[in-house]
């Protein structure tokens, strides 16, 4: 029996509400973008957040990472009529220190960057060319794809052999596969011996070929051996020479809770012994325990701007409920005089503005849950829908419902029957 | 029947209604005491201002007395909680309006259903007897048009319905063929002339003489006192002048 009573009064807060379909709709309206925009949102920047944290883990979140950068022109070096010289960055000293006196450290690497161009037959890509050791792949995590990585005895024999990365890999070989062919760096041909797996996935296609994440590694020795210290780097047009023993050096820590202990280590000495800061240091955890804080604001405010959307929401169901009370004033009346009940008036009220916010929260979910994948197609953002979110979204939405809805409800029940059905 | 055996359906016991306008306190009902009988067809008259409606309203527990007591059908309804009430209300009355009152978005039988819907322990059998309600007062054919489909005088009918689908020990009418045309209110009056004749208690507030004529017995207000009781036949099936 009871069942039925709820169907009845729902199924009637309906047909009411369906008498004045216009303004029904233009009140659900506050709800319903309240409820899109929270899981819109949501959506968007938990997939920011996400991609963000993923590529500084991939940094490794145990590393410290050195890296050299040109320091600032009234701090250059050299700098002749005719060519200048810049010489900065990290030395093989630094290596050696870090190395062998800083306690807790696992494993250091080191990586030369040699400023060439790489071909395949009539393909041209200028990636990232690092000269590093074999443990580089272990260290910062990467994966061999198709053959193999850079070995000791490519190290120790000085080899001319080469490893790519799935970006430089897809670019240079579409269809072949890249093992055992012979690629040109600069003027050099080396065999290509592996490739690696994407880092990051990334959305781009060819066109971005040739940017950030296309990387070529050769062993240390052979860098070191064949392009030396001094390079050009063509920049802007205009020729540089720049001599720049080291471009990274990866310190992984043994411990991950003396992360920050080792980078301040570092930072200690490289300030002692470099007259210039030309390095950075890069502490992907301290940048991951940042971007989490980060997060954690953007939430906050999120749900602000989402309370104060259904706020807005709730108060225009109000509103226009008052109104419907007062619109209404003389059916309670004739209710009342029938036998109605108080808590009849009020579960008939609040029922209808249940099913406003419900009606509202609903298509809000439906909309919040389109954007994204819109937003996804069209900018190509990650993003990511927790199944919480919609979840939370629509019950809160529908908590509105009653909330907002507990004052005109009352309002109606607690009219008089004889003053409401004498209402014009 | 004898005076005696009268059974009382509607008992007002030293009735007040005050209202308090400002300084002025008006007596609506002034210290009203009245038995209507079971079975019995009564027409309030009495000029504008005298208290017709304020007694209908007491009547149908819509209102409350500020003194005395009322009971209705034996139940006293001085101590009653408003929900109490309420269900007195859909239990024993049933109501017939000027402006007959139906709700909009409701159909025919959905109208005629509503004081059930309010019941605490509804019958079973409500749809059924709506619908032979219906038919009764001739709507079988239009049991789902909605009220603003209807005439005036199919919108009392539906009223009429409704003032019965509870079975109520007693029906109240106030001025109820006042917003229609007098063939259209004939045929209202009829309808109550055959309720009358089935043994319903009906108190029907009037301003106009012939329908006053038409009731059984009729009671003249004034200043919110009985001015006169006027006692017709006493089991006149179908009264007529
Ligand atoms: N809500 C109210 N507030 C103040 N005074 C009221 C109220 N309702 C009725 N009265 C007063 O009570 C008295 C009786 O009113 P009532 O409505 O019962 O008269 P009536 O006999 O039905 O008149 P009519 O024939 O015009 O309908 C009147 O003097 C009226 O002014
Ligand atoms: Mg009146």
């Amino acid at each position: 029996m009871k069942h039925s009573t709820l169907v009845r009064t729902v199924k009637l807060g309906i047909s009411s509400l369906l008498l004045h379909k216009l303004r029904s709709l233009l009140t659900t309206l506050g709800v319903l973008f309240g409820t899109s925009s929270v899981i819109a949102m949501l959506a968007i920047g938990e997939g920011a957040s996400e991609e963000a944290q993923e590529q500084i883990r991939q940094l490794g979140s145990r590393n410290v990472i050195l890296r050299s950068i040109k320091p600032r022109e009234d701090f250059a070096t050299g700098g002749g009529q005719s060519v200048r010289v810049l010489s900065y960055g990290l030395t093989e000293e630094d290596l050696g220190r870090i190395a062998e006196t800083f306690p807790g450290v696992a494993r250091v690497v080191p990586v030369r960057e040699i400023y060439e161009e790489v071909r395949f037959s009539d393909r041209m890509l200028n990636p990232r060319v690092m000269a590093t050791l074999p443990v580089y792949r272990d260290v910062t995590g990467r994966v061999v794809s198709e053959g193999r990585f850079l070995t000791d005895q490519d190290e120790q024999g000085v080899a001319n052999v080469c490893v790519l990365s799935y970006e430089a890999s897809r670019y240079l070989f579409p269809v072949t596969s890249p093992i055992g062919e012979e690629i040109k760096i600069g003027a050099d041909y080396y065999t290509v011996v592996g490739t690696t797996l994407d880092r990051v996935r990334q959305q781009s296609d060819l066109a971005g070929a040739g940017k950030s994440s296309s990387e070529v590694f050769i062993p240390l020795e052979t860098g070191r051996k064949w392009y030396g210290n001094m390079q050009v780097k063509l920049r802007a047009g205009s020729r540089e020479m720049e001599e720049v023993e080291l471009h990274e050096i990866v310190v992984e820590v043994e411990d991950p809770a003396n992360v920050e202990l080792v980078a301040n280590a570092c930072r200690e000495m490289l300030k002692r012994n470099h007259k210039q800061s030309d390095y950075e240091i890069v502490v992907p955890l301290e940048l991951l325990m940042r971007a989490e804080e980060t997060k954690r604001i953007f939430n906050i405010v999120l749900g602000s701007i989402a309370s104060i959307s259904l706020l807005v929401g709730g108060i225009g169901i109000m509103n226009v409920m008052l109104a419907t009370v007062t619109e209404r004033t003389r059916e309670i009346g004739i209710r009342r005089a029938l036998g109605a009940k108080r808590r009849h008036i009020v579960s008939q009220f609040l029922v209808e503005c249940v099913v406003l916010s419900v009606g509202g929260g609903l298509l809000g979910v439906a909309l919040g849950l389109a954007t994204p994948l819109v937003v996804e197609h069209y900018a190509e953002m990650r993003t990511i829908i927790t199944p919480t979110a919609p979840i939370l979204a629509f019950l809160i939405s529908s908590g509105v419902g009653v909330l907002f809805g507990i004052y005109p409800a009352w309002r109606a029940a607690t009219m008089d029957p004889v003053d409401a059905l004498r209402h014009e | 029947m004898s005076e005696a055996s009268r059974v009382p359906v509607a008992e007002l016991i030293g009735v007040t209604r005050e209202y308090r306008m400002g300084q002025n306190l008006v007596r609506a009902l002034d210290d009203f005491s009245f038995t209507f009988g079971r079975g019995e067809y009564w027409a309030v008259m009495g000029s504008s201002g005298s208290g017709k409606s304020t007694l209908l309203n007491v009547l149908g527990c819509i209102d409350r007395p500020t003194g005395g007591d009322y009971k209705v059908d034996g139940i006293s309804t001085a101590r009653l909680a408003d929900d109490e009430l309420s269900e007195v209300r859909s239990r024993k009355l049933g109501f017939v309006f000027q402006s007959y009152n139906l709700i909009p978005q409701l159909n025919v039988l959905e109208n005629i259903m509503v004081p059930l819907f309010y019941q605490d322990d509804p019958p079973e059998d409500g749809e059924e007897r709506a619908r032979k309600l219906a038919e009764r007062v001739g709507l079988a054919k239009r049991l789902d048009h909605k009220p603003t489909e209807l005439s005036g005088g199919q919108q009392q009918r539906v009223a009429i319905a409704r003032a019965l689908v509870n079975q109520p020990a007693l029906i109240l009418a106030d001025e109820a063929t006042g917003n229609l045309d007098s063939a259209t209110a004939l045929e209202i009056l009829a309808l109550f002339d055959e309720l009358h004749a089935e043994g319903r208690t009906i108190v029907l507030v009037t301003h106009e003489p012939d329908v006053g004529e038409r009731a059984q017995h009729v009671l003249r207000l004034k200043d919110g006192r009985i001015e006169s009781v006027k006692r017709g036949q006493r089991n006149a099936a179908g009264a007529g002048a």
